[in-house]
């Protein structure tokens, strides 16, 4: 479905990503973990056009989107939960949702859309007018993948949905995850710090390190490899 | 800690004090005066003396102000709150009323010439506020040359009047399209800039049209300005004391004594549609995908293009819109004077109507209202001491700053907050 190749981004002359390949297969979860700087939002932001690559291909569905703008990609079926949330504070939790589904024939589909969003997060029904800059950080991250599931993309791009958020309600959005992979078919690329929760989730997993996958392999033998644990694990969370 | 704090404060406004005399030593203190055909030096020590004490003294009230006011933060702040609160509830019987003045207000009995005059005035003010509003409050887009759409607009309605003697309903859309293209002239090359550059970019852009008003003489006629202006007319029925053969008036029309404040009246009623239309224009394009995609600009533009929404045609549409309801305000200028100049179009126009829009509370369409009244008000009252109007102007924005530093009627919650949700 998603297969990236030899992708290399720079911020002016800092590269932050050295030739990635990764591959993400229609259905999977798929998890990307490494550490402070090594590039996992960059890739992300490649991925959905927000920033640009240099060199090297994306394909989605065997189409080359490596020059789309990013609203196109959006429209294409690739939506993403952008690292820190990112919700418009200001903005009412309704207007957030509605300004997700601003690809989807310019928010036709509202109730519909909303309603799968609410059956996924209740509390957000109860909230609809609501400032976004009001809600709980958990709240606002369930907003934001909420937000992003308005566009109804067929991938779902997430960076660091645990940031900042209890174990407890880090737990549920895991949760939500899955079922949004599992119930509502979309294909998930998941991007952690926090590398067992998203190991143990993920079909498979890649590991970054200093702009380039230096691992991949399935979730639960990442989760067992001694670097992994070493690098990412012991004393984790 | 008291003693602490009033040191300190001693020390700053010892700094402001200093600062104050380098800056107002040569300024005020050093006057050149004519003795004998020569001019010489006259030193005025005391004024310089007085205004650097009041500078000192007023820093340190500012400091201790603003130090308890630190002491009670996150306690609901007083007066401002309790207006928005109020005007919150009532919003919609307050707005009720206030139209319902507004119409009846050329009928009172104080309404004379005089006042008629101010009140269009402001209402042409509140029309540029809410059309930058547009622009500042709701796309997030600081533009300082807003007033080249508004010169843009009045030229356009002029020239197409003058020449073609096309009536004013159809001159005024043709004026709000051009500035509207003039609009998206300025966003293409600012696409990219944000807050500080964009400003500057925009103020620059105010300038060059004004420049280009006093130099394309041809078009123009430059500094000289275009005279002749058609009035408007009420629906085709001109104000006219003496018509030409053959032309029915306003007041033959209706079988009135002819009247020159029947003009002003229609004016007035003109102005106040014309405000009402941005007004409501405003209040619904914010519940549309466009406005709602401003707004969510001015949040976080990264967010929205992960989000699919276009951020150049957003801020395109922002600043075309703006700028058409500046020509709509222009064209009114234009057939209310029946002679426009480069002169009217400087620079300090856009600092008012960005003022406006800034104390306001950016956003908020009612307090646009509010420092309206308040600084063109302000303007009015120190009309007979014409050297001291800039000077009142500049304190009542700095007490705003001091005492409501988001604008009078700002409800901008904090954007973050930490540490309560862990
Ligand atoms: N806007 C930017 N300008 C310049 N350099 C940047 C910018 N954004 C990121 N970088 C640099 O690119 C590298 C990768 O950053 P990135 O944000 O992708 O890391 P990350 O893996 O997401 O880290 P984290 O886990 O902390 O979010 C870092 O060295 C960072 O300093
Ligand atoms: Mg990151």
């Amino acid at each position: 479905m998603l297969n990236i190749s030899k992708v290399e981004t720079f911020y002016g002359n800092i590269q932050a990503l050295r030739g990635v390949d990764v591959k993400v297969n229609d259905g999977e979860i798929v998890a990307l973990i490494g550490s402070n700087g090594a590039g996992k939002s960059t890739l992300l932001m490649t991925i959905s056009g927000v920033n640009k690559a240099a060199t090297g291909e994306i394909l989605f569905d065997n189409k080359s989107i490596v020059n789309m703008p990013p609203h196109d990609i959006v429209n294409l079926g690739i939506s993403q939960v952008p690292e820190g949330r990112r919700i418009f504070a200001r903005l009412t939790v309704e207007d957030n949702l509605r300004l997700g589904a601003s690809v989807n024939e310019k928010g036709k589909n509202f109730d519909q859309d909303s309603k799968d969003v609410y059956d996924l997060f209740p509390v957000l029904k109860d909230r609809l007018s609501q400032r976004g800059g009001t809600l709980s950080g958990g709240e606002q991250q369930m907003l934001a993948i909420g937000r992003a599931m308005m566009a109804r993309p067929s991938m779902l791009l997430l960076d660091e949905p645990s940031l900042g958020i209890a174990p407890k309600l880090v737990n549920q959005i895991f949760s939500s995850i899955k079922n949004i992979n599992k119930e509502k078919k979309v294909t998930v690329f998941l991007v952690e710090q926090n590398a067992k929760k998203a190991l143990e989730l993920a079909d498979r997993g890649y590991v970054l390190v200093n702009g380039k996958i230096s691992l991949e392999g399935q979730g639960k033998d990442l989760l067992n490899n001694p670097d992994v644990q070493a690098a990412y694990l012991e004393g984790g969370k | 800690m008291g003693k602490d704090l009033i040191q300190k404060s001693l020390k700053d406004s010892l700094f402001t004090g200093i600062i104050a005399l380098a800056l107002f030593g040569p300024i005020v203190g050093l006057r050149t005066v004519a003795k004998n055909e020569v001019l010489v030096v006259e030193p005025k020590w005391f004024i310089v003396l007085l205004i650097v004490a009041f500078c000192a003294i007023g820093r340190f009230f500012i400091n201790i102000y603003s130090y308890k006011k630190e002491q009670r933060r996150g306690e609901p702040s007083s007066l401002g709150k309790a207006i928005s609160n109020f005007l919150d509830e009532k919003g919609a019987q307050i707005a009720i009323a206030a139209i319902a003045f507004s119409i009846i207000f050329p009928f009172m009995p104080f309404a004379d010439r005089y006042w008629m005059d101010i009140a269009i005035m402001m209402m042409t003010y509140i029309m540029l506020g809410w059309g930058l509003n547009i622009v500042i409050g709701l796309a997030g887009l600081l533009d300082l040359g807003y007033v080249a759409f508004y010169a843009v607009g009045a030229y356009s309605y002029a020239l197409f009047a003058i020449h073609f003697g096309w009536s004013f309903w159809i001159c005024l859309p043709i004026a709000g399209l051009f500035a509207g293209m003039f609009g998206i002239l300025l966003g293409f090359p600012v696409l990219r800039l944000r807050g500080d550059y964009l400003a500057i970019v925009t103020l620059a852009f105010g300038e060059m049209i004004r420049i280009l008003l006093l130099n394309w003489y041809e078009l123009t006629k430059g500094p000289d300005g275009l005279t002749g202006i058609p009035r408007p007319s009420f629906f085709g029925l001109p104000f006219k004391r003496y018509p030409d053969e053959g032309v029915e008036t306003f007041h033959t029309f209706f079988g009135l004594e002819y009247d020159p404040m029947q003009r002003i009246i229609f004016l007035y009623y003109l102005i106040l549609v014309l405000a009402l239309i941005t007004n409501a224009f405003t209040i619904k394009i914010r519940r549309l995908p466009v406005g709602r995609a401003w707004e969510a600009l001015r949040e976080d533009e990264i967010a929205c293009k992960s989000l699919g929404v276009n951020p150049r045609n957003t801020k395109l549409t922002a600043f075309a819109i703006g700028a058409m309801f500046g020509g709509f305000a222009g064209s009114f200028f234009a057939t209310r004077q029946a002679f426009i100049s480069p002169e009217s179009f400087t620079f300090i126009e856009s600092a008012i109507i960005v003022a406006i829009v800034v104390l306001g509370g950016m956003g908020s369409q009612t307090g646009v209202v509010l420092s309206t009244i308040f600084l063109i008000g302000l303007i009015e009252v120190f009309r007979d001491f014409e050297s001291y109007r800039m000077v009142a102007f500049g304190g009542a924005m700095v007490l705003i700053m001091i005492f409501r530093p988001r604008g009078i009627l700002a409800k901008r919650k904090p954007t973050i907050t930490m540490g309560k949700h862990g």
